[in-house]
């Protein structure tokens, strides 16, 4: 069987490929294997040490193989994995992309990549951006404060290391991933003092015309299942309205309101997450098209019915293109897939729709109750946009709320005006902890929808690169002999 | 903060932090490894000098950066571990004379 081949230098790279596909997650995998299935030349570049993606990590180097308190969704990446390393493409791990654009010579795409210290320029027909999602912002009081991360990141040590929250653990915010988390680390052992839901009551009431499509979904079954285990084992604490982690120099203790009362816990750690928003920095800077998506309160890229963007042959697939899962993003991959082998002519359009239409079916199943989840989970707006003015919003750049406010009544309108006034969205995140918060704010503040103020228009690099990096590109002699004196 | 499972596998990997020695485990990434050995704070923003130690564990933060075998603002969480690294935790704004030096 054919197998796919390391990349671990730039020099082991093709000039050009068929297709170039930016994150071996769920999607990223499942698009490599169908692409391949079709005689493309594949590229996966992953800035992970392997593949998996953030749902599957460390799906094949397992510390605890089979660990049990992962859950058998998890273990699901196994044979996903191994298919895409069977598949004949070249796979480029621990590899940084920083630029994506139309190539300056010929057609198709030009991608800065760097792969261990040196840089190159990658050439490709067709693009899939299938960069995942990261946590939403939480911005609240205290939450740059040593101590307090991201439940995933934790759920991060656990995969990746076998290492399990340990001492007072406070899980704090909202979402179906919140509880999945909080029952894997229970499982493996930890010891979870509360669990904060900050779910807003009122969200009931939105979720509710959706809740039949729900109740004959997947998600009902696992649902009930987790909540029935979580609510079982530990502590959880609903209706809590304001969260603020407290310490001099590290976490000491989380202070919250619950029916009005205000409450302290001591910890040693305190995990937020409050639901996951696509990862859109790559397609962004590569100017593909977005849209604000009023249930998942996120920019979301437009797409067409094969993922292609508004930039022709850049497609994005899974949660990168909108939250839908694990399952769902495998098969947006294939579908994504699907679409460049017909655009490159390796598939005529009777084919690629017939393969395309099993596919379609089961991403339409695996869609079922979503709604449900997207309405019932919406954050509480005080977690979103801080209402305490010294709350920091940008963290690299330490812009607080009460400065983005202020520079909104000077005028500012909107969040790309605010870097110029405040740096914030410039540091080395550049913008990933701060864009949504920066966009709800200035939209509350001009009682404007923020598909009206906007995003954070990003540049390459979007990944800081080196100096050296970027003198290893390779240079034509004219160009050498341009700036030589 | 971090406890590692009795059933976790991986060999041990000794390290320096600001010279000092630890230990932890092939597997691990850099972030992983210094909150594994209790090490919550990794550097002093160059804003305000405020400590900040890893937050997201998947390389969107930026909180992590540490300077790994002499190379500045690294990202802690995405760089595997190896044998002897040298590990230095960023306190504050560089100064240039340190680059001239």
């Amino acid at each position: 069987m054919a197998e796919a081949s390391s990349i671990t230098t730039p020099a082991e790279l093709d000039a050009a490929y068929d297709l170039a596909i930016v994150g071996a997650g769920p999607a990223g995998m499942a698009a490599a294997k169908e692409a391949a299935g079709h005689g493309l030349s594949v590229l996966v570049l992953d800035e992970n040490a392997g593949p998996g993606g953030q749902i599957y990590r460390a799906i094949t180097r397992s510390p605890a193989p089979g660990l049990a308190a992962l859950g058998a969704d998890y273990w699901k990446g196994a044979p996903l994995a191994a298919d895409f390393l069977a598949a004949p493409v070249h796979y480029a791990a621990g590899t940084t992309v920083w630029s994506l654009a139309i190539a300056a010579e010929g057609s198709g795409h030009e991608i800065g990549v760097s792969i261990a210290g040196a840089a190159r320029m990658v050439a490709a027909r067709e693009v899939i951006l299938a960069t995942g999602a990261l946590e939403r912002p939480f911005p609240v009081p205290g939450w740059t404060l040593p101590g307090v991360m991201t439940a995933g990141g934790a759920q991060t040590m656990l995969k990746a290391s076998g290492l399990v929250p340990d001492g007072r653990v406070v899980l704090a915010g909202s979402g179906p991933l919140l509880y999945l988390l909080a029952a894997q680390f229970v499982a493996a052992g930890a010891n979870i003092s509360a669990l904060l839901d900050t779910t807003p009551s009122a969200n009931w009431g939105r979720a509710l015309p959706h809740l039949p499509a729900f109740l004959a979904s997947p998600y009902l079954r696992k649902g009930l299942a987790l909540l029935w285990k979580t609510r079982r084992s530990l502590r959880v604490m609903r209706g809590v309205s304001a969260i603020s982690a407290e310490g001099d120099g590290k976490l000491a203790s989380v202070r919250f309101s619950k029916g009005g009362a205000a409450e302290t816990l001591p910890c040693d750690l305190l995990l937020l997450h409050q639901g996951v928003v696509p990862n859109i920095n790559l397609s962004n800077a590569a100017g593909c098209a977005q849209d604000w998506d009023e249930t998942q309160l996120c920019f979301t890229p437009r797409l067409d019915a094969w993922f292609e963007s508004s930039v022709p042959g850049v497609a994005i697939a899974g949660d990168g293109a909108g939250i839908a899962g694990a399952e769902s993003a495998a098969l947006r991959g294939t579908l994504a897939a699907i679409g460049a082998a017909f655009r490159l002519g390796h598939l005529d359009a009777v084919e690629r729709d017939s393969r395309a239409a099993p596919v379609r079916a089961e991403l339409a199943r695996m869609g079922r109750g979503r709604a449900f989840l997207d309405h019932f989970y919406q954050p509480a707006k005080p977690l979103r946009i801080p209402p305490q003015d010294d709350t920091i919003v940008c963290r690299c750049e330490e812009v607080t709320a009460g400065m983005i406010r202020a520079a909104v009544a000077h005028g500012v309108t909107g969040p790309n005006q605010m870097k110029s006034f405040l740096r914030c969205g410039m540091g080395p995140c550049q913008g990933r902890q701060c864009g949504l918060t920066v966009t709800e704010m200035i939209a509350e503040a001009r009682g404007l929808p923020p598909t009206e103020i906007g995003a954070l228009r990003l540049r390459p690099p979007v990944k800081p690169i080196t100096l050296s990096e970027l003198a290893s590109l390779p240079k034509t002699e004219a160009a050498t002999r341009a700036v030589v004196r | 903060m971090f406890r590692r499972l009795p059933e976790a596998r991986g060999e041990p990997l000794n390290f320096t932090l600001d010279g000092k020695p630890f230990s932890a485990r092939s597997g691990d990434s850099v972030a992983a490894a210094l909150l594994a050995a209790g090490i919550e704070t990794c550097r002093a923003t160059p804003v305000s000098g405020a400590p900040r130690g890893p937050y997201c564990m998947m390389g969107v933060c930026f909180e992590c950066l540490v300077t790994i075998d002499g190379v500045g603002n690294r990202q802690g969480c995405l760089i595997p571990l190896s044998e002897g690294m040298r590990i230095e935790t960023q306190q504050g704004a560089r100064a240039i004379a340190q680059e001239v030096a």
